[in-house]
């Protein structure tokens, strides 16, 4: 028999050795990707096989073949194979045609206009999917294609299976796009142990190496979003005060404001472009590269070329801050909202962390620095600053650490009533994990329905916010108006993930949701997609019952040996054999791979220790007992 | 006797309950269980006795946040990542309680509407409800009046000044009334106490609105 350590109570014991996975830490980025891992809090990046580079860009070739290739490979297709290449889909997740309207005309790939539903009430926007060569992809497909070429990238570094990941979102991601990116993991076979808000991560990375204390901004300006979140760190605990930001503002914005001012200067000079997606695509990436180019100088001449017609353009850095003036006083303030959310000034901030690669540009450094008037700490690589944080989180979730994080919904969440007006029932930047209820009541006599429409945003009217759910609670028995007491309860977990659940008051009536993710993917396409893409998705499943029932059973033996060495002298010898034979008998089959025979034998040692316990439980009763009057028991 | 005793199988006469793992008697607030270690589930405690401090509406904020991060250090759903389903549950469960504990007491208008409630009174106007104390819409009046005519930075400071002293001294009042009992006054106080509140946030954000532009 294994030696079994008992520990303190209120301690989290590690999890036992054969069950220790490895877990990593990933950046699913809009522009890039990037993946890491952490041993006793150092976490590095991995790199692909020759050491070169650990950024992934997260760009998607989809061959005719059927064949898929993610990375730089995919990206020196985009030229030559636009319509076949996807780029920035993070934008995506999540998201119906009303919300990509907005950034459609800038994709290079056709976005699917889903089918209308001919009663708005009767079903809800399906999330947008995307016509790729000849497939239709969702950006979550898309998305578990980029976590599988990261799973294998940290496969072949670690030389291990990896099945465990930390992985991180935009602070700002609603719920729709949150549940969209788990099931991309789940798609892609990586159990996400948590979702972590990107500038979370990023500070966690520099808080750990520098033991700081205070407050601190982080300031994410990628490729597709902007994020701001404020962080209290005192006593190893990281706490998110206040967060806000904009899901469609990035760099890739930036290129394509340079875009523009190419496509006017040539028409000033007469010439009519008619661009299709080859070159859109060849455009913005001169356009990366001249802004890329400002970087380090104060000027920079490209020469472009469509359709034969040349020109030759000067951009200055000068003027790239004029083009982009505008956007960077956007996140200006959208800060300066945060701030005043958490009532900060910005002098009370002790330090401000950039990440993004958007952070590099030279204008945003200075109206971040002129803001918070101190020079923003980028010591560690504003593209790997996240996947190095989200690295470390994975360690600590898996190894126990003695860092906490608690973080905060980002946007607030409520339910429409009457006159369409949201009710707001939790506000942003509570911290999470969350559980509330709010009552209502029904506005007819003898309503015998409700409907119950969940939103999330800050906006009063409910067509302002987005969508999250709508359910019907029924069965409500027939009252005068005002009579019924509806509680609706949301839970939103450690993942910002949403729950909701509605009970009548009075009768007991009880909706349980399955909160239907409007913008996400629904069971159904989930099981499909599981069944098309993952010829082992049964087995995957298998195996986590598999692992969940080793876990339990463990637990089970320590539990009933803990008693057993508190309680000894309860111990006789007929109830000691019987359960030290159930333990034996368990211990064996946790060494099998059939997860009924466990839970059986697990459920044997229960029979056989339940002796003992009602032993325990008299005893505490007789004690407890010892030290009062008859008459204050009997009732 | 026995036979009575040990039909209150949740909780017996200690105010112990059984521990769902070792099955042992656990007591009834405890957060883990003595023997075994397994977390608790939430149960019904006050959120002052959370904290285990006195029912007194002036607590000491700062010492409460200790405990509150205290707890959340060791109950934590992320100190149950590779955990059994039910210990992740009840984990989220203790984690979601202690959240709303804390976040309660924190704000002085929810901690004196929470005592409100212990003592069996409703507080009165919520947001979106109408107030009806005319001499408070009178002041809520003239204070929107003279933050709508303060054009310059110099003159919004002034303002979240004297609110943010009203605000101090109308927090004294509420802890006087609700103290004291005087549930009556102290409605009246915590409804003036939440728009003061309201008041000093607008004037912030009109702030922040002048400086970005």
């Amino acid at each position: 028999m294994a030696l079994l350590t008992i520990h303190e109570p209120g301690q989290t014991p590690l999890p036992h050795e054969e069950e220790r996975k490895l877990a990593v830490g990933i950046d699913l980025g809009t522009t890039n990707s990037v993946v890491a891992m952490s041993r006793n809090e150092k976490s590095e990046v991995l790199r692909n096989a020759d050491g070169g580079s650990a950024i992934v860009p997260s760009v998607v070739h989809y061959a005719t073949d059927g064949t898929v290739t993610v990375g730089e490979d995919a990206r020196d297709l985009i030229d030559s194979e636009a319509s076949q290449v996807v780029s920035s889909v993070k934008r995506l997740m999540g998201r119906g045609l009303e919300d990509v309207k907005s950034v459609a005309g800038t994709l290079p790939y056709h976005v699917e206009i889903p089918e209308t539903p001919t009663d708005a009430n009767a079903a809800e926007p399906q999330m947008v999917r995307l016509n790729v060569g000849n497939r239709v992809l969702t950006p979550v497909e898309v998305s578990a294609d980029i976590l599988r070429t990261l799973k294998s990238r940290a496969e072949q570094a670690l030389e291990q299976d990896v099945e465990q990941a930390v992985i991180t979102v935009p602070a700002y991601f609603d719920d729709a796009a949150r549940t969209a990116t788990k099931d991309a993991a789940k798609l892609a076979g990586i159990e996400v142990l948590r979702l972590v808000n990107e500038p979370t991560a990023a500070a966690l990375a520099y808080g750990l190496d520098n033991g700081a204390e205070g407050l601190y901004a982080v300031y994410d300006l990628g490729g597709g979003t902007f994020d701001i979140s404020l962080l209290k760190m005192q006593k190893g605990v990281f706490q998110v005060k206040s967060t806000g930001g904009d899901a469609a503002l990035g760099g890739d914005d930036f290129d394509h404001v340079i875009v523009e001012t190419i496509l006017a200067a040539r028409k000033e000079q007469g010439i009519v472009d008619t661009i299709d997606s080859s070159a859109a695509k060849r455009l913005l990436k001169i356009a990366r590269a001249i802004k890329e180019a400002l970087t380090d100088q104060d000027q920079v001449d490209v020469a472009v070329d469509i359709n034969d017609a040349e020109t030759t353009h000067r951009v200055t850095r000068a003027d790239f801050d004029a083009m982009i003036a505008p956007m960077i006083a956007r996140t200006v303030s959208i800060t300066e909202q945060v701030l005043d959310d958490a009532d900060i000034l910005p002098e009370d901030v002790k330090g401000v962390v950039l990440v993004g690669g958007s952070t590099r540009v030279p204008a945003v450094r200075e109206a971040v620095a002129s803001l918070f008037e101190q020079e923003p700490l980028s010591n560690i690589d504003p593209d790997e600053v996240v996947a190095v944080g989200a690295a470390l989180q994975a360690e600590a979730l898996t190894g126990g650490s003695d860092n906490l994080l608690l973080d905060v919904i980002p946007l607030s969440l409520g339910l429409e009533t009457m006159g369409g007006i949201v009710e707001k029932v939790i506000d942003r930047n509570t911290p999470i994990p969350v559980a509330k209820g709010q009552e209502f009541t029904t506005y007819q006599d003898g309503q015998s329905a409700m409907m119950i429409h969940v939103v999330q945003g800050e906006r009063e009217m409910v067509d302002q916010c987005r969508s999250l759910a709508r359910f019907v609670l029924s069965g409500i028995p027939p009252m005068a108006a005002g009579a019924a007491r509806i509680r609706v309860t949301f839970q939103v977990d450690a993942d910002g993930l949403l729950t909701v659940s509605a009970r009548e008051e009075t009768t007991g009536v009880e909706q349980e949701v399955a909160v239907k993710p409007t913008y996400g993917i629904s069971e159904n396409d989930m099981a499909n997609m599981l069944r098309d893409s993952m010829v082992h998705a049964r087995d995957d499943m298998e195996l986590r019952l598999l692992t969940e029932a080793r876990v339990e059973a463990r637990r089970n033996i320590l539990a009933v040996q803990a008693a057993m060495k508190a309680d000894v002298e309860l111990l006789d010898d007929e109830d000691t054999a019987a359960i030290n034979a159930a333990v034996a008998e368990l211990e064996a089959a946790m060494q099998g791979d059939d997860r009924q025979v466990i839970n059986d034998l697990a459920e044997a040692l229960d029979t056989a220790s339940r002796p003992f316990a009602e032993k325990r439980m008299d005893r505490g009763i007789r004690r407890a007992l010892a030290g009062q009057n008859v008459n204050n028991v009997s009732p | 006797m026995m036979t009575a005793a040990s039909e209150q199988s949740k909780s017996n006469p200690s105010g112990d309950k059984t521990c769902w793992s070792c099955k042992g008697p656990v007591a009834a607030v405890a957060l883990f269980c003595d023997t075994c270690g397994a977390i608790q589930a939430p149960g019904q405690l006050d959120h002052f006795a959370r904290f285990d401090i006195p029912r007194d509406f002036n607590v000491d904020i700062d010492a409460v946040e200790a405990q509150y991060l205290k707890q959340q250090q060791a109950l934590h759903p992320d100190r149950f990542a590779t955990k059994s389903a039910r210990e992740k549950s009840l984990s989220q469960q203790q984690a979601a309680s202690l959240n709303d504990a804390f976040e309660t007491l924190k704000n002085p208008v929810s901690r004196a509407e929470y005592m409100m409630r212990m003592n069996g009174v409703e507080p009165e106007g919520g947001e979106g409800q109408t107030v009806n104390d005319p001499a408070l819409l009178m002041e809520a009046m003239e204070m929107r009046e003279a933050l709508d005519d303060a054009g310059d930075r110099a003159a919004i400071d002034a303002i979240i000044r004297d609110v943010r002293k009203m605000a101090r001294d109308c927090e004294k009042e509420v802890a006087t009334a609700i103290n004291g009992g005087a549930y009556d006054a102290a409605r009246k106080l915590t409804t003036r106490l939440r728009y003061l509140l309201k008041m000093a946030q607008e004037a912030r954000a009109k702030k922040a609105r002048l400086a970005a532009a």
